[in-house]
């Protein structure tokens, strides 16, 4: 059930990505269930099914936390093993809410819902207040690039909406993330995800606090400037060539656009080759545009017949990425088998594939308490530290601070092929 | 709207054909899993998008229960032309007659487990290295945890437990001789994204989705079709009534919505006002609780 279905409003409608993170208990899967149950974003059979589920467990009340309730698994152990995604809408926005689990050893999963979030919601239970795996939380969500940061004060109702404990709660959670990120936009919220308060009504109960509810934070906090609109920047990801008789000589280097805003007409340089070009048109089936942005998916041409492949990168003239093969990142180590100083990996970077060797261990990062930990001679899971490796061919990019698309890369198993590192390029 | 912000629909529009596209770049032969249904005409679409002008670069595959409403089938045939694509059909019926598998019995019985079997064949008969698949993360609690680049074993099998990490836009589709992945571009649409993106691109659809006079009986809380290999209990009678398929799947398990929607307007009128999930009309989910999850463990769409 959707609040808005007037295809007008539909259509104007914008896309917030967030993420969660708490502990165990903090209450979390609640909060969800509180969203999408007070958001009418529940149906009837899955209410039913709730209900069901509640009486089983012998509950007298509708367990909220049951909505988010994944696979069979997950039931009869009663936690949580994966990222799992859900989906709400207000007239104002559609959500998509990553809802990762809080141990302590998933801080892979936490790492994987914030990847992709404009804003996390940290998860604090107002009886334990500011605890080590808050600082993790904020950290990764700092280490991630996350615009925008709601820190959700919850189970309120147990210390009986009492304000001082929500500003020392306040107090220390900002003594802490100053340290991580002094310049990002963090907001405070009071709330009782059992009973509602302040998620998406107002409480009556807090009467000190009047900043604005849960959702009514979800739906108005700026994300127009989310993206990179100053760099440009387009990986090739895919050659059109039709060869057919209609298209005979048509050769569009298809992407998404990772940063700037692109027009015909613009002159431009493809790399590797550093050769100089300009933009002939930006097509789409329906028409040719007269701009592109972050994240249009679009098919550029050039007014020369270069080649230029996937891997490749088409960028403004005179704002050309770093081009290095040596390169510093910060890594969340997130497979069971630990780094190997002098590894060789396959790094996946933008459309671009290039193999690498883990030249040096820089140190290994005390999310708790940001001490920096050296000598290092193993990473292993769940582990975040910094590194140097050197790469077959030079990769072009930028600071993850810059832009998350061209600053971030992943580190692949060359025998498992499994994915084993996220990397954030300093 | 701010200035250079996309709307909902056009970001998800965007990530879908970012993900066809990668599709295309990381696999040799990938495939379009094509039901027939809204999802994967809405996928059959976005294909077209991804790589205009050129051709879609990769066929459809339909595997037939041999239980099909007979518009889906001429729907299918059009849409092949429509787009100059190529369609492969892997046949249910065959995989009996060869007795790759055993017909359900019973008043229930319904082909659409067995169509596992005839996809995993079908799949290895053609080496397909990627299939693309309709599936959206809001319809099913297990499809609510599965990566967007899903990785399958030789056996065809997912593993919830042990999925790889899927970061940013990096997807990663490596994989062993043998294994392959199902990737699903509008993982992050909701039903009403796709009636809404219907309405907004104009689409064409099969007309079962929209008003007709149809023989039905009533089962279990759900109107099914009336058909000749449709198994009724002396306690139900057949009635013909005003219908449409919210879903469109194997005949023996589509639940039909009694409904006088005839366009894409009145349909997205209906869903909102509805107060029933789009699986809560499919025969195949009521079976247990943890339907889909097994069935997507042993290789399901």
């Amino acid at each position: 059930m959707e609040a808005s279905f007037s295809s007008k409003a539909y259509l104007d409608m914008e896309l917030l990505r967030f993420t969660t993170a708490g502990s165990v208990d903090d209450g979390k899967s609640t909060l969800i269930g509180r969203l999408l149950y007070d958001s009418k974003s529940i149906f009837e059979d899955q209410l039913d099914a709730v209900k069901r589920a509640s009486l089983q467990k012998g509950g007298d009340f509708l367990n909220l936390a049951l909505f988010t309730d994944g696979l069979r698994a997950e039931r009869e152990q009663g936690i949580t093993i994966d990222v799992a995604y859900r989906y709400f809408a207000t007239p104002k926005r559609k959500f998509i809410i990553a809802d990762t689990p809080g141990h302590i050893q998933y801080t892979r999963n936490m790492v994987t819902g914030a990847s992709t979030a404009n804003a996390a919601i940290v998860l604090i239970d107002a009886r334990n207040g500011v605890i080590e795996q808050t600082h993790r939380h904020a950290f990764i969500a700092s280490l991630l690039g996350i615009p925008h940061i709601i820190v959700c004060i919850n189970k309120m109702d147990l210390v009986g909406y009492r304000q001082d404990v929500f500003d020392q709660i306040r107090l220390d959670f900002k003594t802490f993330s100053d340290r991580v990120f002094p310049l990002h936009d963090i907001r405070f919220i009071p709330i009782s995800a059992l009973n509602g308060d302040n998620v998406v009504k107002p409480s009556i109960r807090m009467p000190w606090y009047d900043a604005g509810t849960l959702l009514n934070t979800l739906e108005t906090i700026p994300i127009n400037q989310d993206h990179n609109f100053v760099n440009q920047r387009f990986p090739v990801q895919y050659v059109i060539r039709p060869e057919s008789d209609e298209h005979h000589d048509y050769r569009g280097y298809a992407g998404c656009i990772a940063g700037g805003i692109f027009h015909p007409g613009d002159p431009v340089v493809v790399l590797p080759s550093g050769i100089k070009s300009k933009i002939v048109s930006i097509d789409t089936l329906n028409n040719t545009l007269t701009e592109a942005f972050p994240p249009m998916s679009v098919t550029l041409t050039l007014e020369d017949d270069l080649d230029i492949s996937r891997g490749g990168m088409i960028t403004g003239a005179s704002d050309l990425p770093t081009e290095s093969s040596e390169v510093e990142l910060m890594i969340c180590w997130m497979n069971p088998k630990p780094l190997q100083m002098k590894g060789r990996y396959t790094v996946k970077h933008t459309t671009n594939e290039v193999r690498c060797k883990v030249e040096e261990i820089i140190y290994l990062l005390n999310i708790s308490t940001l001490d920096t930990i050296t000598p290092v001679d193993e990473i292993r899971m769940n582990d975040i530290a910094r590194i140097r490796i050197r790469t077959t061919k030079p990769l072009y990019y930028d600071p993850y601070s810059l832009n998350r698309i061209t600053g971030s890369l992943i580190l692949i198993d060359e025998a498992t092929n499994e994915t084993l590192a996220a990397g954030m390029i300093v | 709207m701010a200035d250079h912000q996309l709307t909902h629909l056009k970001e998800l529009e965007s990530e879908a054909i970012y993900i066809l596209r990668e599709v295309a770049a990381q696999f040799e032969r990938p495939v379009l899993l094509f039901s027939g249904g809204k999802d994967s005409i809405v996928l059959v679409h976005l294909s077209r998008k991804a790589f205009f002008p050129a051709l879609i670069p990769f066929p459809l595959l339909h595997i037939d229960t041999g239980h099909n409403f007979i518009e889906t089938l001429d729907f299918r045939d059009w849409l092949v032309k429509e787009i100059r694509g190529r369609l492969i059909v892997g046949s249910v019926q065959e995989s009996i007659d060869t007795g790759r598998v055993v017909e359900e019995k019973g008043i229930n019985a319904s082909r659409n487990v067995l169509q596992t079997v005839t996809l995993l064949d079908t799949i290895e008969k053609f080496k397909f290295d990627a299939a693309i698949g309709g599936a959206r993360r809001d319809e099913e609690k297990a499809r609510a945890k599965e990566r967007i680049f899903s990785h399958r074993d030789e056996f065809g099998q997912w593993d919830p437990k042990n999925q790889r990490p899927e970061l940013w836009n990096l997807f990663n589709g490596r994989k062993h001789l043998g294994e392959h992945f199902r990737v699903f571009p509008i993982s992050n649409w909701t039903e009403m994204d796709v009636w809404q993106y219907i309405l907004a691109e104009n689409i064409d659809l099969p007309n079962i989705y929209f008003t007709h006079e149809r023989d039905v009986f009533y089962r279990d809380g759900i109107w099914l079709a009336a058909a000749p290999f449709m198994q009724m209990k002396p306690s139900e009678a057949v009635e013909r009534r005003s219908v449409r398929c919210r879903t469109v799947g194997d005949i023996t398990c589509t639940g039909l919505t009694l409904s006088t929607a005839d366009t894409v307007e009145d349909i997205i009128q209906e869903i909102a006002a509805t107060r029933v999930t789009e699986r809560g009309g499919r025969y195949d989910d009521k079976r247990s609780e943890a339907a889909m999850e097994d069935r997507k463990k042993e290789g399901y769409f």
